[in-house]
């Protein structure tokens, strides 16, 4: 670097480290605790050093064999997160990508109407809807059906996948529909061939968007599922909150293990979902 | 529209009606899943709780529980102070997140940790470094000062500041990340003639940044405010509500209800919060249809 070390340049690297210090530990630590709870064996787990004075594996053998009461159907409880969330993602996808081509590119009547009744619910608190939906699913007989959970979460995730969708659309040159339209494609054709394959940027960031937000769901997987083989594994770790003397170190182990998956698929599509999503999220 | 038309009504088709007629019953057939989901998940569900919550005794009874005044001061505290401590860093750590450095490019990385992580590990990973007798925390309190730390979550106050602190925690790099793209919009050419004339740090910001941000900030801060309104995770699995129901947000009080089968109360708390939200909503809803 030809960066001159002046005294100004000086105390300004010193002022960024500063900063870059407490945010680094701020966003660390919680994490931080998390590992280091899940490689300690349960008498070094609470002893406040920084490293365990012999790391373990133990725990995430305890978790893989379903070795503590509270961990009895942990591999049925990850494939219903799996199952959940793809389900979730792809269900939300054909919802909304359809809805967004109709609105968009079909301009069908009432569009308008159809977007901003999406929005309105996007901005409705999830916490509130939480009510209303659980009785709603005992009227429809779906409580304790993980369809419940499915078209719940489809709910929540398809409004912001439609107005994402229908912003990306927008930008799509009008040429194209009318040059398919003159050589007498159908509507379908369209949306197979021109339309979906252009959207694919778009169609990924929605889809890992829907897909994270099922698999991390607490509030509406612990209200509408209940069975301790029909839940996801975020209720399952809710769960160990039930008595005082739960291992904590197996349920860090677990949280561990539930967290890798979305936060891999987050940095590994980090791409599309900052050009997606933080770009759609908030129009200035 | 009018494109829609024009070339449908001007292709030389044998039967341009039924060209037409095709499209339109497309458009309105590829709608209708969505339309299902709202009008069986959203519509009914919400008509239904409305008419749950009709009869005014439902309110009476709100208004008489102790736990709900403080639970609208707890909302309102929620709101005002974390929401905007939050934006207010958000808004500082995306200036200095933009500043070209190696090691602020890999900070940038792992500040998106608490977004891309779900919620419930790393909140339950707090909660017991905060547990009074085994937690890391009160363990290096009585290490270094040979005393007993507090019991941290038993103290409403302390309770509710860390539920805000997880909540901040978890969105900061959200409203960072968004704010770091407003930031990274603002044409460079500005601050280098600003550099020019000898603006200082805080001129520049005054006079370029913050004009050029501040309806995104306003934005970003009215949303996060909606969002948060459902912020459940932050406060439930942290304090569970407790000590003595003492810490609840209109979040968990609705759904505490709902565990009382008190679906009418539940409602009811609900309800009330709408003269509060429906603004918000409805400023947002403007501003994203434009």
């Amino acid at each position: 670097m030809s960066r001159r070390w002046t005294r100004k340049a000086i105390v300004n690297e010193a002022t960024l480290v500063l900063i870059g210090i407490p945010v680094f530990l701020w966003t660390m630590i919680p994490v931080y605790h998390l590992f280091l709870f899940s490689i300690s064996s349960k008498d070094s787990a609470t002893s406040g050093r920084l490293w365990p004075k012999e790391p373990t594996l133990q725990n995430f053998d305890f978790v893989f064999h379903q070795k503590h009461f509270y961990l009895d159907h942990f591999w049925l409880q990850l494939w219903n997160s799996v199952l959940i969330a793809g389900a979730v993602g792809v269900i939300t996808l054909f919802v909304a990508t359809t809805a967004a081509f109709a609105i968009s590119r079909l301009k069908v009547r009432g569009g308008r109407t159809v977007m901003n009744l999406a929005l309105f619910t996007y901005f409705i608190p999830a916490a509130f809807l939480a009510v209303p939906m659980y009785k709603t699913m005992g009227l429809y007989g779906l409580l304790n059906s993980q369809w419940a959970l499915i078209l719940a979460m489809v709910t929540i995730a398809s409004p912001y996948c439609i107005w994402v969708l229908k912003q990306a659309s927008d930008k799509l040159p009008w040429e194209l529909d009318e040059a398919a339209r003159i050589d007498g494609a159908s509507p379908l054709q369209l949306f197979r061939l021109v339309y979906l394959p252009l959207m694919v940027p778009s169609l990924v960031a929605v889809g890992t968007y829907a897909l994270l937000l099922a698999w991390n769901e607490y509030l509406y997987a612990f209200l509408l599922l209940s069975n301790d083989r029909s839940v996801t594994l975020s209720v399952a770790l809710g769960n160990f909150l039930s008595a005082d003397d739960s291992p904590w170190e197996l349920l860090m182990a677990t949280g561990l293990i539930y967290a890798l998956p979305p936060a891999a698929i987050y940095y590994a599509f980090k791409r599309y979902m900052v050009g997606g999503l933080t770009a759609g999220a908030v129009k200035s | 529209m009018s494109a829609v038309l024009g070339t449908s009504s001007a292709a030389p088709a044998s039967a341009p009606g039924r060209a037409f007629d095709r499209w339109r019953f497309w458009g309105t057939m590829l709608v209708v899943p969505y339309l299902i989901v709202f009008l069986v998940f959203v519509l009914y569900p919400v008509g239904y709780g409305l008419w749950l919550a009709r009869h005014p005794a439902s309110y009476e009874k709100l208004f008489e529980d102790p736990i709900f005044f403080r639970t609208v001061v707890n909302t309102v505290i929620f709101i005002v102070v974390a929401i905007n401590l939050k934006m207010v860093f958000a808004l500082m750590l995306s200036g200095f997140l933009i500043q070209p450095r190696w090691w602020i490019k890999i900070l940038s990385v792992i500040f998106i940790l608490p977004w891309a992580v779900p919620s419930i590990p790393t909140i339950l990973s707090v909660r017991f470094m905060l547990n009074p007798e085994w937690g890391v925390i009160n363990t290096l309190i009585f290490q270094l000062s040979g005393r007993d730390g507090p019991n941290w979550l038993n103290d409403p106050t302390l309770a509710l500041s860390f539920s805000m602190l997880m909540h901040v925690w978890k969105s900061l790099p959200f409203w960072t990340l968004i704010l770091v793209a407003g930031r990274l919009a603002i044409p460079s050419e500005q601050y280098e003639a600003a550099s020019v004339d000898g603006a200082t740090r805080w001129q520049k910001f005054r006079f370029i940044t913050w004009p050029a941000m501040r309806t995104l900030y306003l934005t970003s801060t009215i949303l996060s405010m909606i969002w948060t309104l459902g912020d459940f995770n932050s406060v439930y699995l942290l304090t569970g509500g407790g000590p003595a129901d003492l810490t609840h947000v209109l979040a968990t009080l609705g759904i505490r209800y709902l565990r009382l089968d008190q679906v009418d109360l539940a409602m009811a708390s609900i309800v009330v919060a709408l003269p509060l939200v429906l603004p918000l909503v409805y400023f947002m809803m403007k501003r994203l249809s434009r």
